[in-house]
């Protein structure tokens, strides 16, 4: 598996992503230079967490201008795996490759702790390393992550499978209490209709060693590679 | 004297999409004691200064406007023309 990890001025996650892929995940990874328009043929491309260009305006309205992101829409729209982590999350939403909108956390605070993630769907390219309704120790840290949609549009995410990660509290449960920003019907992260592209708020490359508190980030990434050996398996990209 | 054209633009949030900023400012009113405030929206407001001699500019601030300054998904806007 070969994985891309864009640096839009202002990333500071990017890193963190480049850790977990090549030194815990033990796969080949490179820097994507946000005015570069090569992908380097990459697997997998991740949106990493930060400020791009400030979040001047809106949280990723900037950043989906620049040129790699043009590049990473056509590999999206081709079937290529895409993860937006945190900023990275809010950049998709932004270029519409993800539905919905992030905005700034119910309480108005940066908020930076670990949470409770449960994930609704095993069955897909980003979660298939997980149980159904296995419970995930990931830590979050954003001040706009208030997951936003329209009525009808949501009940059609969700009758569609497509919401894939939940806030909760510690044995499973949805609650008022476990949702630490807002988010509507406790997203955490959702899937594009084709299932090649993920959005989460949470830092799952934060969550790759005991010893900084979780590995539970990993089945994220451990998910990947196994969709990727498969599309492999199959003859082909 | 620079003959461009001026607009400003003002992108507030849609209708019943909650707005924590302004539920807070609204709280921190009633605080003050000014308690005949019922609520508040908040929102902002860009100036474009424009050189129309390219023309079709209805149309160019309009896409400026959706594409850029509001996420249509969440905000809307109006156009003021100076």
């Amino acid at each position: 598996m070969k994985v891309g990890v864009v640096t839009f001025p202002g990333s500071n996650c990017d890193y963190d992503s480049y850790t977990a892929v090549k030194h815990i995940l033990k796969e080949e990874v490179e820097f994507l230079w946000h005015k570069s328009t090569d992908l380097v043929g990459s697997d997998l491309v991740i949106l990493p967490g930060g400020f791009a260009y400030g979040d001047y305006l809106r949280a990723g309205a900037i950043a989906r201008f620049s040129p790699i992101m043009e590049e990473v829409v056509k590999f999206a729209y081709s079937g290529g795996m895409v993860i937006g982590i945190c900023n990275g999350f809010q950049v998709l939403t932004e270029c519409g490759l993800l539905p919905g909108a992030l905005m700034r956390n119910h309480h108005l605070r940066f908020s930076c702790k670990f949470v409770y993630l449960r994930v609704e769907d095993n069955t897909g390219r980003f979660t298939n390393a997980c149980r159904k309704h296995e419970v995930l120790k990931i830590p979050i840290a954003h001040g706009e992550g208030n997951y936003f949609y329209h009525d009808d549009e949501v009940r059609e995410l969700e009758e569609n499978g497509q919401v894939v990660f939940r806030y909760v509290d510690r044995t499973g449960e949805v609650t008022d209490e476990a949702n630490p920003n807002g988010s509507l019907n406790n997203i955490a992260g959702i899937v594009n209709r084709e299932g090649n592209v993920l959005g989460m708020m949470p830092h799952p490359e934060r969550a790759v060693e005991s010893i900084i508190g979780s590995v539970d980030g990993l089945k994220v990434f451990e998910s990947v590679r196994a969709a990727c050996v498969q599309v492999a398996g199959a003859g082909g990209k | 004297m620079s003959d461009n054209k001026k607009v400003v633009v003002y992108v507030r949030l849609k209708d019943g999409v909650l707005d924590p900023q302004g539920v807070t400012i609204h709280k921190a009113l009633i605080q003050m004691g000014y308690t005949d405030f019922v609520s508040v929206r908040s929102g902002r407001f860009f100036e474009l200064e424009i050189d129309d001699s390219g023309g079709d500019i209805d149309r160019k601030i309009d896409e400026v406007c959706s594409k850029l300054l509001a996420n249509p998904v969440i905000e809307k806007y109006v156009v003021e023309k100076a």
